[in-house]
């Protein structure tokens, strides 16, 4: 199979199955699951049984419906959240590296100050202050994830916007919005949707961090961080169950970072064809 | 007879890329025989396979490429059966290689010194002492200035000449058999190419070393080959004695390339009555972040219909003129009349109208060009953004242009990365066109392109102009191009205009002594050109400024 014409390595072959997997899961989540999010449906940490495939939790819900419907939060509210900090990131970016001068260094250093916050500690005190509603939460993690966005888009931006063909629009009078659009982004684009896949996966880790340290996604709403969390004490008693939502974040990252890498390799190999 | 020491039989190179399943040949069954201190000159066009033949002589080939078959045998030793290793002590030891760009060359970090003696230090040749002795007299005879402290000095602090000839030193550190010189002279201006291209011919001369000298400007390569092999898509053309080349070519190919040089001078009819002015500079002046004046109180008028060409050496301000006019670097004193009108000096200051009057052609087709935008849209956006053009009126327009430079309307559907250089540079005169405008400033518009297409290039701006009476600044470096197209010219150097006036008068007698300078420095298809230059120079004491 060829992805964009270009033939799929291995490693590619393997992360886009977890991908798809994971996205099936997701999306057929109340298809598959044989029972609800929220369902008691035995004791407290029962092992994996015929009837409970990965055990059941610590509030005795079934773990194998619980990853399911915990995929369609996650990866949703990562993908939102990774769409919306590209959005920030780039427009800011991108002006930042057209416009040099003043708007350059007034973005970059309002960018530095954001950044030298340790991202977990501000996240913390904004969803405590603000509260832990979702569009909050997207939104913190969005603003603080585009800062990495900003200087990505900066320096590619750079390196494009001094070439002829923007200058050409510039002295054809086109407007900062329509170079940044047509002459930069997609000159821009490779380097831009590899980083892409990277801050997904970092989107989903950080949302784990903060469910697991309860301002994330709240209950009875499952998601694998949360997951974690809730399971964690069966660990002292000899029990996997937190293991198996920890198993499904670290594989959906093995398999996003298997297909940027594969893409990743296409551009360092230079910008193949023009189409 | 003197030792051979280098011959290539039946060489084939391949480029394999990772998409294309076959490989692209290259350099396709080449022979080549070098004697000791003779000098090989290699000609052809980008693409010819030229210098892919000079780093094979080092049993080198860049990445991605192959030797594909035949023998390189250096002094009777096949290059090729050689390990790593041996190669390596090769390099740079029995065969040097000097590149284009000196400035890429050197690392800015360390003195020239450390840089140079490394080589022979390296090899295991010589101590360190004895190397910087060597290289004393290296840059004694390359007539370096103060040659005994010239080495302490960082690759910044010298000038092009000087460090492209420091660079030869680095190459003769190690007395090598055989030297590689790749467009040593191309990237350096007329007037300093003279010195560099003398002090090498005398190094090699002096030292009897094989070279094989690789430039597609055959004016130079005559004054340093004793034979031209002519290359094209990786083949040999034709090779022969340098004065058989040059007056006595055998194939088409070859002429074409030695009649571009002798094309006449003088454009076919003068103008016959004087028409208005386009554009009229008045005592301009403007610098970058208010330092030095780049654009030194400059007077210059252009008229419709007319071609001012502007010539300088780098950094005599040319360019900067050009983006003083489009508005990019706002003037700072003086006045710009653009059809009687005062031109604002800032670009956002003008309006669409104006913008579209004034159109600029690049150098480099290829940054000029966005990758990921068809022809369509590149020209298509002009004629929608100042004309209003869209649909089938855009479409028939478009159509229109790409005829009027030369391209048919398949090209419409087409990415920049599927055309060639010239046909690059095309789009980019068909871009200007679609804004219909009055002035054209062409910004070194062939510099970067091949002898013949650039000989193309300029008959379709001639063309163009006689149809529909653009005014062209024509500003280049290459004074035989100017001869051919100008009807004025303006003389810069460091920002201030030194001659402007009709070509025939700049171009003749009395010259202003750097009009002079320059002109004399233009090789000649002549083998004693250079001889005759350096000559009457040391007569009349001139030198040129370095």
């Amino acid at each position: 199979m060829r992805v964009f014409g270009y033939r799929l390595s291995v490693g590619a072959w393997v992360g886009l199955m977890i991908v798809t997997i994971n996205l099936l899961g997701a999306a057929l989540a109340p298809v598959i699951a044989p029972h609800g999010e929220a369902d008691l449906v035995g004791d407290v940490w029962a092992p994996i049984s015929a009837h409970a495939w990965l055990g059941l939790d610590n509030l005795g819900r079934d773990m194998f419906s619980r990853l399911l419907f915990g995929a369609r939060t996650t990866i949703a509210i990562a993908f939102l959240i990774t769409v919306l900090s590209f959005a920030i990131g780039i427009s800011t970016g991108f002006a930042a590296a057209v416009l040099g001068g003043w708007v350059d260094t007034a973005l970059s250093r309002f960018v530095d100050a954001l950044m030298a916050i340790p991202q977990l500690i501000f996240a913390l005190i904004i969803l405590s202050v603000m509260g832990t509603s979702i569009s909050v939460l997207i939104c913190t993690i969005a603003v603080l994830d585009s800062t990495r966005v900003f200087r990505l888009a900066r320096a590619v931006g750079l390196n494009i916007a001094v070439m002829d063909y923007v200058e050409v629009a510039r002295l054809r009078g086109e407007t900062l919005w329509w170079i940044m659009r047509r002459e930069v982004l997609p000159n821009a684009l490779p380097p831009l949707i590899t980083e892409f896949g990277l801050r997904f996966c970092f989107a989903f880790l950080f949302i784990a961090s903060l469910s697991f340290l309860g301002l994330g996604i709240q209950p009875p709403f499952a998601d694998w961080g949360s997951m974690v969390r809730d399971n964690a004490q069966a660990i002292n008693f000899g029990g996997i169950a937190p293991l198996i939502p920890a198993t499904a974040i670290a594989q959906l990252t093995i398999g996003v970072n298997l297909l940027v890498d594969w893409f990743l390799s296409l551009h360092s190999r230079g910008q193949g064809q023009g189409a | 007879m003197s030792e051979v020491i280098l011959s290539m039989e039946d060489l084939r190179i391949e480029a394999r890329s990772e998409h294309e399943a076959e490989a692209k040949t290259i350099v396709d069954k080449v022979d080549l025989r070098l004697r000791q201190g003779e000098v090989l000159g290699l000609i052809g066009e980008s693409g010819a396979g030229k210098s892919t033949i000079g780093l094979a002589a080092l049993g080198y080939t860049r990445t991605g490429c192959a030797i594909a078959g035949g023998k390189i045998l250096f002094k009777g030793k096949d290059i090729r059966a050689l390990s790593l290793d041996q190669r390596r002590r090769l390099r740079g030891r029995s065969v040097a290689y000097i590149a284009q760009s000196a400035a890429a060359s050197f690392n800015p970090a360390k003195r020239l010194y450390q840089q140079i003696c490394e080589g022979p230090v390296r090899h295991g040749l010589m101590g360190y002492d004895q190397a910087r002795s060597e290289a004393v007299q290296l840059f004694r005879e390359l007539d370096l200035p103060s040659p005994e402290t010239f080495g302490e000095r960082y690759p910044h602090q010298v000038s092009g000449g000087q460090l492209q000839r420091a660079m030869a030193a680095m190459a003769m550190s190690c007395k090598p058999d055989l030297l590689v010189l790749d467009e040593p002279t191309t990237a350096l201006d007329v007037t300093t190419q003279i010195e560099v291209l003398a002090a090498i011919r005398k190094l090699i001369r002096d030292h009897r070393t094989a070279g094989l000298y690789i430039s597609h400007d055959l004016a130079v390569v005559a004054q340093v080959a004793n034979r031209i092999m002519v290359l094209r898509h990786g083949k040999k053309v034709e090779e022969g004695e340098t004065d058989q080349i040059l007056h006595h070519p055998r194939m088409d190919y070859t002429r074409a390339l030695v009649s571009i040089r002798e094309a006449g001078t003088g454009r076919p009819g003068g103008k016959a009555r004087v028409e208005e002015p386009v554009l009229e500079i008045r005592r301009v002046t403007a610098s970058y972040a208010r330092l030095a004046r780049v654009v030194d109180d400059i007077t210059l008028t252009v008229r419709k219909g007319e071609t001012v060409a502007v010539v300088g050496e780098s950094g005599s301000g040319k360019s900067t003129l050009a983006r003083v006019i489009t508005g990019l670097l706002p003037r700072e004193k003086g006045e710009i009349l653009f059809r009687d009108a005062s031109l604002p000096p800032a670009l956002l200051a003008r309006d669409r109208d104006l913008l579209r009057r004034i159109q600029l052609i690049y150098q480099m087709p290829d940054v000029a060009l966005n990758p990921r935008q068809r022809i369509s849209e590149v020209i298509g956006r002009p004629l929608d953004f100042y004309l209003g053009l869209n649909g089938t009126q855009a479409r028939a327009r478009l159509g229109e242009l790409l005829r009027a430079v030369g391209l048919s309307e398949e090209f419409a559907s087409r990415y920049p990365g599927e055309l060639s250089g010239g046909q690059k540079q095309r789009v980019c005169i068909a871009r200007a066109l679609a804004a219909e405008p009055d002035l054209i400033i062409c910004d070194e518009v062939t510099s970067a392109l091949d002898p013949l297409v650039a000989e193309e290039i300029l008959r379709l701006l001639g063309r163009l102009q006689r149809d529909n009476g653009y005014a062209y600044i024509f500003i280049t470096h290459d004074l035989g191009t100017v001869k051919r197209i100008a009807d004025r010219v303006a003389v810069m150097l460091k920002g201030r205009l030194i001659a402007e006036g009709p070509l025939e008068k700049v171009f003749a007698p009395p010259y202003h002594p750097y009009t002079e300078l320059l002109l004399s420095s233009v090789p000649e298809m002549d083998t004693h050109w250079l001889d005759g230059v350096l000559a009457k120079r040391v007569k009349q004491g001139v030198s040129a400024p370095s």
